[in-house]
């Protein structure tokens, strides 16, 4: 039992070029598994995960969802793939993709109270009686740590804590029961001390109801406490997959080394050398016409790039270790 | 020792007046900074560690009063300073790096210009000619291309915004720069960058720096001591070292270890409980007491006294004790 | 059982526990809100002195439409004080200047001018308001539909609107008018199309497209919850603050455009303000400077009065709507 996906190749449309915010990409995530995809801003990684839970369309590729019970398949095949989904059965999608956004402030409706944010999912399903939601919704501000939860109810979002509201985006998203959901840097915004508690809650709850995540993140360290493997994105493409402590310990990519080496560290006295890496990040627009350039797209920043990383086309993903893929000629 | 001093912040404290009564956002804030020195501002969102920035750079709101406390630069007091002398006095020998650049740098002229007119305003460059030339060897201390000073905000990226900004705050020779947050809103590729850049910047010359910031690993590479703020007070202040791997305020020790490890050893995470306080109508006692572990009946009733180990303060009842596991 | 999966964990497991919470306490604490999100709200509106005084002047028309069949019904006899009909038997010589009787004077034709003053309120409130929701519902339903969907079919209407919006719009109801017998409600339903579809659409428009970007219209989605959901759950109740804004605007629009209407003697009403002076000016006491004011002021006055009273009210409720206005501070 896996889930699979390929997302493949994503163009945002453009009068005369195009932006490859995603390009190519493929990967898979186990049933319970944390992923989370690495990246500076620009990578492409919120797209990926806006991707898998259909608020954008692919522009070719699939992505398949083999969910643990699926009552709308027809055709033998358990896997969906939300881009053919409609009605009914595209809710039944939304009932077990699921998400939580970065901005604890500005994904909650202002003029709606904490009821009604964290029922929606419910009530726009039609799921249950008024009463049966209340219930719900009290059970799961319960288990997010929202306690008692009849004191939050009839709260409007800005009369919480920056953490209080980011664990009313965890019971949103969690309250209808899915499978899996996308964590679009749900810590990133927030105090250092409120962020420890929200990561502890996201892993107690991923153990406690088997759910798959996809964690966006540009901080390495809060991926390693979150997931079991860290995808890393470079412009739109995957460079490096393997499982949390082998990729850390052991950095095949280049671009990789070069994020790693520039974290800084809560170690006083500790000297790191600079990171080896050359230039800015650009952004992949290009012509129509002529699509990317062919060849390696961190070619022009790369420390240890040759002519052959010139010559050819953007290297394909090789299994260098067993579960650790990279994509580069010279790793 | 004491003409090393450049700035002394002695007794600040601040208010701000909303609807629900005073704010007390800064309460006796007590620090000094040498010259080339780097000092650290560490706290959480509401802590007060902007105001304290906002004082001194005089940007305080409307609705915002110094209820006690003199800043002392250079020997004179900013706070009792009329208006007119203060905002020559201020770009001059204390400037600032702004968290947004993208909010500091005027969209409609080219970056260039902005800083000449920085200049300019306060009388250092004499002839046009002058100004640019100053410019263009801040771009270069910055490590930007001296070519780029005709270009418009919009066509630099973060990190060449963030530089321009610095070379800014660096263009009327100042004693003391406050940057805060400066690399918020960067990338860690850049903001390994820029760190690396303010650093040498402050090591060739006498620069003393103020950095801002709540994350604790930035505070840690690029500071040599530390004040840790909480709830508008200052509650611990030492070097750099001794404040991130003994801490001696439970505050301090909450932060360092809610800070997850990026290699080595992984520690669990501790996770620091209850919410800041009120700071409308605060409690007698420590204001961090309801969240401290460490907390008996007499940090609930009454404020902590100060507690000095060589050097290294903080404000506790039951400070951890100097090799505490 | 409404969920798939249920929490493996009990709750309890996580501590915190608030039973005997019922369907009573949800209904209270749902009401609680209204009441305090209410009390809020008026304590923001008190605030700002000129909505009070706005409030004031609407509440002082309300009372006027109100006294109008009490006092026929009691103290004023049928023949000598209805609006239309009446005539004035005690005076001598018409119009007659405010007396004990009556206290604004008689108009030309006999008629007691408070009457007619007290009786047009009624309809000009009924106009206003109509005109005002007809605007505000076409407006809200117009700028958000073409905001959140785009493409043709918010070409569309912003094609219509640059229209109704080149129209001149007292021309156009003149000739209208002129054309067909206009009573009051079709009057007030043109006044609401012409804004709905208008320059108010393209304001709501634009509110709408800020909002339509927000990241928790993405979470609705994520939620499951279609178009309809979210233009009516997300969008529009983000576009009452200026809806309510521009209904305050409609009504005086309204009243103005239906005093000049009634002025050029172009509507089919029994009585209004704008008739009232519509009658003093065929009769040529407009010309007469002050002499005859009661016949111009009482009218005049009270357009102008109703009408900056709705503006001011529109300006001090944007002020409760609007939470970028309120204080954040709780």
């Amino acid at each position: 039992m896996t889930k699979r996906f390929a997302v493949s190749k994503n163009l945002f449309l453009r009068p005369s070029s195009f932006i490859h915010a995603v390009d190519d990409v493929s990967f898979q995530l186990r049933r319970g598994e944390s992923l989370g995809v690495v990246g500076e801003s620009g990578c492409g990684k919120t797209t990926v995960g806006k991707l898998l839970v259909k608020l954008i369309e692919p522009d070719d590729g699939r992505i398949l969802f083999r969910f643990a019970s699926n009552p709308v398949s027809s055709h033998g095949d358990p896997a969906v793939d939300p881009s053919l989904l409609r009605g009914t059965a595209l809710k039944d999608f939304r009932s077990r993709a699921q998400m939580i956004f970065q901005d604890p402030y500005e994904s909650m409706n202002p003029r709606r109270t904490i009821y009604d944010i964290v029922s929606e999912p419910l009530s726009v399903q039609g799921r249950g009686s008024v009463m049966d939601r209340v219930n719900r919704v009290r059970e799961i501000l319960t288990s997010v740590g929202l306690a008692p939860a009849s004191d939050f109810l009839f709260r409007h979002p800005h009369e919480l804590s920056g953490g209080q509201r980011q664990r009313v985006a965890i019971a949103r998203a969690l309250v209808i029961g899915p499978e899996f959901v996308v964590a679009d840097e749900p810590t990133s915004m927030l105090d250092v001390s409120s962020r420890a508690g929200i990561m502890l809650l996201m892993q107690q709850l991923a153990q406690d109801l088997e759910i798959s995540y996809l964690h966006i993140t540009h901080d390495l360290a809060v991926a390693r406490y979150m997931c079991d493997r860290i995808a890393v994105m470079y412009l739109g493409k995957i460079v490096e997959v393997g499982e949390t402590e082998e990729l850390l310990h052991n950095p095949l990519h280049p671009y990789t080394k070069a994020l790693l080496s520039a974290v800084p560290l809560p170690n006083p006295g500790h000297r790191r050398p600079p990171p080896d890496i050359h230039g800015d990040l650009a952004l992949p627009i290009v012509s129509a016409s002529s699509g990317p350039p062919p060849r390696c797209r961190f070619y022009d920043r790369c420390p240890m790039a040759t002519d052959r990383c010139r010559e050819n086309p953007h290297p394909a993903s090789e299994e260098k270790a067993p579960g650790h893929l990279v994509a580069c000629y010279e790793a | 020792m004491a003409s090393d001093t450049v700035l002394e912040v002695k007794d600040l404290s601040l208010t701000y007046q909303i609807r629900q009564g005073e704010v007390k956002a800064v309460q006796d804030v007590n620090f000094r900074l040498d010259r080339g020195q780097s000092l650290g501002l560490v706290g959480e969102s509401g802590c007060g560690k902007s105001s304290v920035a906002n004082c001194l750079m005089g940007l305080l709101p409307d609705n915002a009063r110094v209820s006690n406390g003199q800043v002392i630069l250079g020997g004179h007091d900013l706070l009792a300073m009329p208006e007119e002398t203060l905002r020559h006095y201020r770009w001059n020998r204390i400037a600032m790096v702004f968290q947004a650049a993208m909010n500091v740098l005027d969209p409609v002229y080219r970056v260039g210009h902005q800083i000449v007119e920085a200049i300019e305003a306060h009388g250092i460059g004499s002839a046009e000619a002058d100004s640019r030339a100053r410019v263009a060897e801040l771009f270069r201390k910055v490590g930007l291309d001296p070519q780029l000073m005709d270009r418009y905000p919009h066509e630099f990226s973060g990190g060449m915004r963030q530089r321009a900004v610095i070379a800014m705050a660096l263009s009327c020779d100042p004693d003391v720069i406050i940057a805060d947050e400066p690399t918020t809103a960067l990338d860690v590729i850049m903001q390994d960058r820029i760190l690396r850049e303010l650093k040498g910047i402050q090591g060739d010359t006498d620069l003393a720096v103020i950095y801002i910031s709540h994350d604790i690993a930035v505070i840690a590479e690029v500071t040599d001591s530390v004040a840790v703020m909480y709830a508008g007070r200052l509650v611990e202040l030492g070097s750099t070292a001794e404040v991130l791997t003994s801490p001696m305020h439970h505050y301090t020790a909450a932060l360092t270890s809610s800070f997850p490890s990026l290699l080595g050893e992984k520690r669990p995470l501790t996770v620091l409980g209850g919410e800041p306080p009120d700071l409308v109508s605060p409690d007698p006692g420590c204001p961090f007491a309801p969240r401290c572990p460490a907390a008996t009946e007499v940090c609930r009733a009454e404020p902590p006294p100060a507690v000095n180990r060589g050097g290294h303060w903080a404000t506790c009842w039951h400070p951890n004790s100097l090799h505490s596991e | 059982m409404i969920f798939r999966r249920q929490m493996s964990a009990p709750p309890p497991a996580y501590g915190g526990d608030d039973s005997g919470f019922g369907r009573a306490g949800f209904l209270l604490g749902r009401l609680a809100l209204a009441a305090r999100s209410f009390r809020q709200g008026w304590n923001i509106f008190v605030e700002s002195r000129l909505g009070v005084i706005s409030l004031l002047i609407i509440g002082l028309f309300a009372l006027m439409a109100f006294s109008h069949p009490v006092l026929m019904a009691t103290v004023w006899d049928q023949a000598t004080y209805d609006p239309v009909t009446g005539y004035a038997f005690d005076q001598v010589e018409q119009p007659a200047p405010p007396s004990w009787r009556h206290p604004l004077g008689t108009d030309p034709l006999g008629r007691d001018v408070l009457s007619q003053l007290l009786y047009s309120t009624r309809s000009e409130f009924v106009l206003g308001i109509t005109a005002a929701l007809v605007t505000v519902g076409i407006a809200t339903v117009v700028g958000a539909v073409s905001a959140y969907f785009g493409g043709l079919l918010d070409a569309f209407f912003m094609r219509l609107a640059d229209l109704v919006i080149a129209l001149p719009s007292i021309s156009l109801l003149i000739v209208l008018s002129a054309l067909f017998n206009l009573n009051l409600f079709y009057i007030a339903l043109i006044i609401g199309v012409l804004g709905g579809f208008g320059g108010t659409a393209i304001i709501l428009k634009s509110q709408a497209l800020t909002v339509k970007v927000k990241p928790f219209i993405e979470a609705a989605r994520v939620a499951g919850g279609g178009h309809f959901h979210i233009i009516f759950a997300h969008i529009v109740p983000h576009l009452m603050p200026l809806s309510l804004l521009y209904m305050m605007f409609t009504v005086t629009n309204a009243i103005f455009a239906e005093a000049v209407l009634s002025f050029l003697g172009l509507l089919d009403l029994r009585m209004s303000w704008g008739i009232m002076i519509h009658t003093a000016n065929t009769g040529g006491y407009l010309l007469g400077g002050t002499k005859y004011w009661w016949l111009v002021l009482p009218a005049g006055a009270s357009i102008t009065l109703l009408c900056s009273a709705f503006y001011l009210a529109g300006r001090a409720l944007d002020e409760v709507v609007n939470p970028r206005l309120r204080r954040r501070s709780d």
